[in-house]
């Protein structure tokens, strides 16, 4: 299995690569390296350079410095027709005026191949999106997502080592996107071709991806598995921008073995020394944070913080809380079903572990940008 | 919304009455054109064929309307050749050059038809062009190629370029692009505007009369020399085929750009 995915995919990498139109960057000194057959997503907020990205990669646009391989040859000049790149789009963009099938074909018959030939690798892809009784509809007798179907067979029909999505998922609802997902998950598998994945969406990320490349303003914060963006963020919009989190800040003191933070006016403790910045934050995960009520169980080496429930929700499972805390920054718990529960208004004290908090530089381009 | 059927009633009367008065006035010509006596009398007398047998077989009026079709048929071609290229030009231009060329290239349908004439006419004179062929076919594709810009136009306004990005990524270049995608979807306004300047250029009467001579006529020239020399109802019978050809044309290319807009949206 592995051996196939080698030969199908191709690598992609990108060196160095900046895209500015006149003085505005919108890729600001990219590197990208992308393994044969893997599904990397790249994700980040609205004109972080996802598209610029893809497009480089398509032909769409030229870059303006840096280099670009796939497959290990240099392509930076190379039209997009002579790439043999399938790309998705988030408008589907299949041609109004042929049917299904003709749209499938299309690149096939641009290639020149057979009919016998053409008629079973159209069934084929056909098949392998569901779409195969579909063929002699046009696309405008077909949904939002059954047009979608048809542009992913249509860029997978020629057998691509690479495929390129761009939001393709962001014009359908929730349910349907979340069966799509596992459909191109599906499909990835069965194909091993290398995915680039394009989307703003940190869920469908983590759902999709061997690896997430997090894009902000042009440049790209931090490459790694989901697991590795939620359990270390390098950076504070990584943290920010993958799952909840609290961020403490506050004047720091650090001596040799350890970081203390006042938030306002009480300490919370790290026991490690920060490098990188005189002005750390602390970053937690919810599910790092205990929630409880005000002076219970004072057992030692735990950090607290106190602050009033401003918001309790039930998520089956069990509950979500945002507390608001001393200096008016939120602090989100999550709760097992089993744990006490809270009301809005409630007092409670936040302790976690030093251990268990992140030091990370302070950025206040951070929240901005997620909105 | 709702209306009160008095208005209803009123509101079709009044839409019939505008149709009739701006129809009768052409629609005289049809019983004129079964007159039998020569006169152009209305209302008129009997009934016979003879004008339009006179149409056929007499070589004023047959080399006039074969004139007419040929000059006609060049001219759309080339009008349809050059304002679609035009179009496409206009459409990937930055966009204040192309609204200067466009006003530029719009101005016969703005400029008065007289002065047009006898500008062409100079020209002409010093370039030897009166009473020729090519004359009758540059002149005509001058007035009828704004048609075509303004057909075409209208549907690449419509036409999704994205699509073009898409042909291209499937591994289609910039001809083989055009020809399965761009074309297909625009040949609608294409052909609409072919039709325009085929009429354009077959009722064409200003300009005509001043680049003709006695050995081109063209039938809008025909017409208007045998109605100023005697009252000949073969002029009756002529406007009437003309009527019906004219018609079906701009009918179906009406109907062209009607479906056009819809699939559009
Ligand atoms: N042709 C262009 N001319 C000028 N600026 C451009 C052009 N194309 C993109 N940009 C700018 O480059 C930046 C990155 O755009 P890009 O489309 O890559 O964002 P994105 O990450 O895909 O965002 P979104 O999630 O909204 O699609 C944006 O600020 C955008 O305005
Ligand atoms: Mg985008």
């Amino acid at each position: 299995m592995n051996g196939l995915r080698e030969q199908r995919g191709a690598a992609i990498e990108l060196s160095r690569v900046s895209k500015a139109y006149g003085s505005f960057k919108a890729l600001d000194d990219i590197s990208l390296q992308i393994q044969p057959g893997e599904f990397m997503t790249l994700l980040g907020p609205s004109g972080s350079g996802k598209t610029t990205t893809l497009n480089v990669v398509a032909g769409f646009t030229e870059v303006s410095s840096g280099t670009l391989q796939i497959g290990g040859s240099n392509v930076v000049g190379v039209p997009a027709h002579k790439r043999n790149i399938g790309v998705v789009f988030q408008h589907y963009a299949l041609f109004p005026h042929m049917t299904v099938g003709r749209n499938v074909a299309y690149p096939l018959r641009l290639r020149g191949v057979g009919k016998a030939e053409l008629e079973t690798r159209v069934r084929r892809a056909l098949d392998m999106v569901k779409m195969a009784d579909f063929a002699y509809r046009y696309p405008s007798e077909l949904s939002g997502g059954q047009q979608q179907r048809v542009a992913l067979a249509r860029s997978i029909v020629f057998d691509p080592p690479l495929l390129l999505m761009d939001e393709p998922l962001g014009a359908l609802d929730k349910k349907l996107r979340e069966w799509l997902q596992l459909e191109i998950k599906r499909i990835h598998r069965e194909l091993g071709t290398t995915f680039v994945y394009v989307t703003h969406d940190q869920e469908e990320a983590l759902v999709l991806s061997d690896r997430i490349a997090v894009f902000n303003r042009g440049r790209i914060e931090q490459i790694g598995t989901g697991h590795d963006l939620y359990d270390a963020p390098e950076t504070l919009f990584v943290g920010r921008f993958i799952g909840d989190s609290t961020v403490l800040r506050g004047a720091a003191r650090s001596d040799g073995s350890s970081t203390a933070l006042d938030v306002a006016g009480e300490t919370v403790t790290v026991p490690r020394r920060h490098r990188d910045t005189d002005r750390p934050v602390m970053l937690l995960r919810p599910e790092k944070l205990v929630m409880r009520k005000p002076g219970v169980d004072r057992s030692d080496n735990e950090n607290r913080l106190s602050g009033t429930v401003s918001e309790a929700i039930y998520l089956g499972s069990g509950s979500k809380y945002e507390v608001l805390l001393r200096d008016g920054s939120t602090g989100i718990v999550r709760s097992s079903l089993t744990d006490q529960s809270f009301a809005i208004g409630d007092a409670v004290e936040l302790c976690f572990r030093g251990a268990d908090a992140k030091l990370l530089a302070d950025d206040s381009t951070a929240d901005t940008t997620l909105t | 919304m709702a209306m009160h059927p008095f208005t209803r009633v009123l509101l079709g009367l009044s839409c019939l009455l505008v149709a009739v008065w701006l129809i009768a006035p052409t629609l005289v010509v049809v019983p004129m054109s079964f007159n039998q006596n020569k006169s152009l009398a209305f209302p008129p007398q009997g009934f016979s064929w003879q004008w339009y047998s006179n149409f056929t077989t007499n070589p004023e009026w047959s080399t006039s309307f074969l004139n007419s079709l040929k000059v006609a048929t060049i001219v759309a071609i080339l009008a349809t050749v050059l304002g679609t290229l035009a179009a496409f030009g206009l459409d990937r231009m930055r966009a204040r050059t192309a609204g200067l060329l466009r006003m530029l290239l719009l101005t016969p349908m703005v400029v008065p038809g007289v002065v047009l004439a006898i500008g062409i006419y100079a020209v002409y004179l010093d370039a030897q062009l009166v009473g020729t062929m090519t004359g009758f076919v540059l002149a005509h594709t001058i007035l009828a190629l704004p048609f075509v810009l303004i057909a075409v136009q209208a549907s690449l306004e419509v036409f999704d370029k994205r699509l073009e990005t898409a042909a291209a990524s499937l591994g289609a270049g910039r001809l083989a692009t055009f020809r399965t995608v761009t074309l297909p979807l625009i040949a609608p306004g294409i052909l609409s505007g072919l039709l325009f300047a085929f009429v354009t250029s077959f009722d064409e009467i200003i300009v005509s009369l001043f680049i003709t001579s006695p050995y081109l006529k063209t039938l809008p020239v025909q017409i208007f020399t045998s109605i100023t020399r005697d009252a000949d109802p073969t002029v009756a019978a002529v406007g009437t085929i003309l009527l019906c050809v004219t018609t079906i044309l701009i009918g179906g290319g009406l109907l062209l750009l009607g479906r056009e807009r819809r699939s559009g949206v």
